[in-house]
């Protein structure tokens, strides 16, 4: 008869051990050998594009696609270039990010922030990304970046314009390239002061969700500065698609503007109830009726249609701008793909070319060398004239256009003229601005996730 | 005042896309038994409908501009509607802009045929089935329905403007005797208001006074009994499908004005209409109707700043609340009849 060691609780003690062993995450930690998270080892480096394929911004989420793909294809040194020819920064040489040949994998954020989490932790775990880029929504930036902070991965914001994104959620490990809802009010307000005068009744309708917030705040105060009066604010839920019951009490309030803090499908359909109910028609006040849409892009444009026409609003960039930088980009997109590229398109390849540049300048993919390489960097030629990273909050400060609805459209694509490019530093905020977070506001450290 | 008549207007513009959609849902429901969960994406394809005619007008040649640019500084394409050649320009552009109300007579067959398809393809499997089953098959279906038109149609809305004369919006109140400027309602609305309530009259007066709608009827009351008659009321039965359908597409037609379509429009409506036919009670027509126009009504005033500075949220809850209210005190609902979804 053998005799087992074996006893119940033993097995149970070391049972549990191996269990928590097990249970232990595994995720983001970086092999023992490699220096920090996803070091590419090999002759290659892999970078992942986290954009909506799916939902109500897949189209939006589909140019983004076409722009990283362009990017990648010029800074391994095909197609003309683009914009690594007007760049300031001479650092890339069209032979991929360090000597190593960029290489891609894509993840679909849905436009939610757990599908987009869960598509960035895949690309970083399965596919070895050692940076990750994208989303259409503030929502998705805030919950990507931090999730990239925690594994110790860069994250290059695309188009996010919540205050929050650099402002109380930023993190060390993020960086965005887009404008924020501080600078959409900051650049607006003066346009609409000299447009329509500075006595003025505004009434809000928000989006409820933080985007929302954030620009309806903006754009309050700056007004408010200016002599206008805020008559009345409304949330509108996200999932609204009639806004006919919260459009018909605005005339009735005494308003003579009317502030849209929509996006997406929500501004599609408040713009054009609103211009049904022919607000802009009217006279309230002894003056004009006018409509504002804060953040405009020439997607949400087109599905507005001809209601557009001659409403302000503000946008990052847009393709009839003619700096050289521009011009190269438009030409080299517009080839390949038959049409001029969205903001998001822009954003998203400016964002490609300046991470690699950084990896190029620090001489590493270490994500806190390439950290120390963005911040407080200085460029030009990309779009947006001078530009500067600044330091604080890894927000990018630059010019904002100011935009109309197209009276005369020629194309689908031509629905916006640029009214005004709004200076950098009138846009310029403190870092501790009480609407990006105040003192309390903070990015941590730098995570190389080693 | 003003601002409530104003907010019964707009519920009642609410209320008859509600209507149209409830009331087909429930014309299967008590006809078939079937919980259709796919009736939201029929309304988006017929607002597709309305997309598409309007693409077919607009069908164009292409020609060269000598004059203007394009954004790569090369001569500009220039889209020339073959309309404009068959018919001149003028009455070229009058039908492109009556694509809408062209899509009524345009989306009819083609609703028709997809509900028949629908309910001779897939849903008469299901007949026996729980309730549970047809709705998770219908609402896969509804998924997939949405996901080929996104591929067709792309993910953005679709701007479909009504014909020209019915833009902008005239003064209501000046007409009721209120002070002009106070009460102004779309032209487009009132047309949809108008529409609804010619289909919804005349799906009524079809039931009740054809021969046909006297069998549906009596085949709603006692399906058994009208078949031992001899009648074939699963045949009847598959067109009131399509009927139903026909309805749900010329709602989602005429909507295309109000609301660029998109492809997941149908879903934003579906939920609320199913709560509709639930507080007006399962397969009772009347009792989908009057709770469409009753629950658009109440939210259209919920939605009111007044209100929502009293209580803040309550625009997104209010037809939940109302539905628990009324299904606590009711529970067959507004309508309901007796032994409808209590076996």
């Amino acid at each position: 008869m053998s005799k087992s060691n074996f006893t119940r609780r033993g097995v149970l003690k070391s049972g549990a051990v191996a269990g928590a062993g097990v249970a232990l995450p595994t995720i983001f930690t970086a092999s023992s050998a490699a220096a920090y998270m996803n070091e590419p080892t090999g002759g290659s480096v892999t970078l992942g594009f986290n954009v909506p394929q799916t939902g109500p911004y897949a189209d939006e989420g589909a140019d983004e696609l076409r722009a990283y793909k362009l990017a990648v294809e010029h800074l391994n040194g095909g197609g003309d270039g683009g914009m690594m020819n007007t760049f300031s920064s001479k650092a890339l040489q069209g032979n991929g990010i360090l000597g190593k040949k960029v290489e891609y994998v894509t993840g679909d954020t849905q436009t939610k922030s757990d599908a987009a989490r869960a598509s960035a932790k895949s690309m970083i775990e399965k596919d070895g990304a050692v940076m990750i880029t994208g989303g259409s929504s503030s929502g998705v930036a805030v919950a990507v970046q931090a999730l990239c902070q925690e594994a110790g991965i860069i994250f290059m914001a695309g188009l996010t314009h919540s205050n929050d994104t650099t402002g109380k959620d930023r993190k060390a490990n993020g960086f965005r390239h887009f404008f924020n809802s501080y600078m959409s009010g900051a650049a607006l307000a003066p346009v609409l002061e000299k447009m329509y005068g500075n006595d003025r009744k505004a009434y809000h309708l928000t989006a409820d969700y933080n985007w929302g917030y954030t620009t309806e705040e903006a754009v309050k105060s700056s007004t408010e500065a200016m002599g206008w009066e805020t008559v009345n604010a409304v949330k509108t839920p996200l999932t609204q698609t009639d806004f006919s019951s919260y459009i018909a009490p605005v005339l009735q309030s005494g308003a003579d503007v009317l502030v849209l803090n929509h996006y997406g499908g929500n501004m599609v359909n408040s713009l054009t109830n609103a211009v049904q109910f022919g607000l802009r028609d009217k006279e309230v006040n002894g003056k004009n009726f006018e409509i504002v849409v804060p953040l405009y892009s020439r997607l949400m444009a087109k599905g507005a249609g001809a209601n557009v026409k001659g409403i302000f609003g503000s946008t990052n960039w847009h393709w009839s701008l003619t700096d050289e930088g521009s011009k190269a980009f438009v030409r080299s997109f517009g080839e390949k793909y038959g049409f001029p590229p969205s903001q998001a398109a822009h954003t998203t390849y400016v964002q490609t070319l300046l991470y690699a540049d950084a990896c190029e300048r620090a001489g590493t993919h270490n994500p806190c060398g390439v950290a120390e390489a963005l911040e407080g960097f200085e460029f030009d030629g990309l779009g947006n004239g001078p530009t500067l990273y600044r330091a604080e909050d890894h927000q990018c400060f630059k010019d904002v256009l100011v935009v109309k609805g197209k009276e005369n459209p020629t194309s689908e694509f031509d629905l916006l003229e640029i009214v005004e490019v709004t200076p950098a530093e009138q846009v310029t905020y403190a870092p501790d601005h009480p609407q990006m977070g105040g003192a309390d506001a903070s990015l941590g450290t730098c995570n190389d996730g080693a | 005042m003003d601002a409530i008549v104003l907010q019964i207007l707009n519920g009642l513009d609410k209320g008859s896309a509600y209507a149209l959609i409830a009331l087909g849902l429930t014309l299967i429901f008590g006809t078939l038994g079937v919980v259709n969960f796919a009736h939201g994406a029929l309304f988006m394809i017929g607002a597709f409908c309305a997309v598409t005619l309007s693409r077919i007008i607009n069908w164009s040649y292409t020609t060269i501009s000598e004059t203007e640019k394009n954004f790569l500084g090369e001569p500009l394409e220039v889209q020339v509607p073959y309309v404009h050649d068959w018919f001149g320009v003028a009455a070229g552009n009058t039908l492109i802009d009556w694509a809408v109300p062209l899509a009524i007579l345009f989306s009819i067959p083609i609703m028709l045929a997809v509900g028949y398809i629908m309910e001779r393809g897939l849903i008469k499997h299901f007949y026996s089935r729980p309730h549970a089953d047809q709705i998770l098959v219908t609402f896969g279906l509804a998924i997939v329905l949405q996901e080929v038109i996104k591929y067709f149609y792309g993910a953005n809305p679709i701007p479909t403007p009504a014909p020209e004369v019915f833009a902008g919006s005239f003064d209501f109140g000046a007409m009721l005797g209120f002070d002009p400027n106070t009460i102004i309602y779309p032209y487009w609305r009132l047309v949809y208001f108008a529409f609804a309530a010619v289909i919804i009259g005349a799906v009524f007066a079809f039931l009740q006074f054809t021969t046909f709608g006297m069998v549906v009827r009596a085949g709603m009351a006692d399906r058994e009994t009208v078949g031992l008659l001899g009648i074939n009321i699963d045949k009847r039965f598959t067109i009131m499908f399509g009927i139903a359908a026909a309805v749900a597409g010329l709602a989602g037609v005429m909507y295309a004005p109000i609301n660029s379509p998109n492809y997941h429009m149908g879903m934003d409506f579906l939920v609320l209409s199913f709560v509709v036919v639930v507080v007006g009670g399962m397969g009772s027509l009347p009792g989908a109707v009057l709770a469409g126009f009753l629950l658009g009504i109440l939210e259209s005033f919920a939605s009111m700043a007044a209100v929502l500075d009293v209580l803040p949220g309550l625009n997104q809850i209010i037809i939940y609340l109302v539905a628990i209210i009324i299904l606590l005190t009711r529970p067959r609902g507004l309508m309901g009849r007796k032994g409808v979804m209590e076996d």
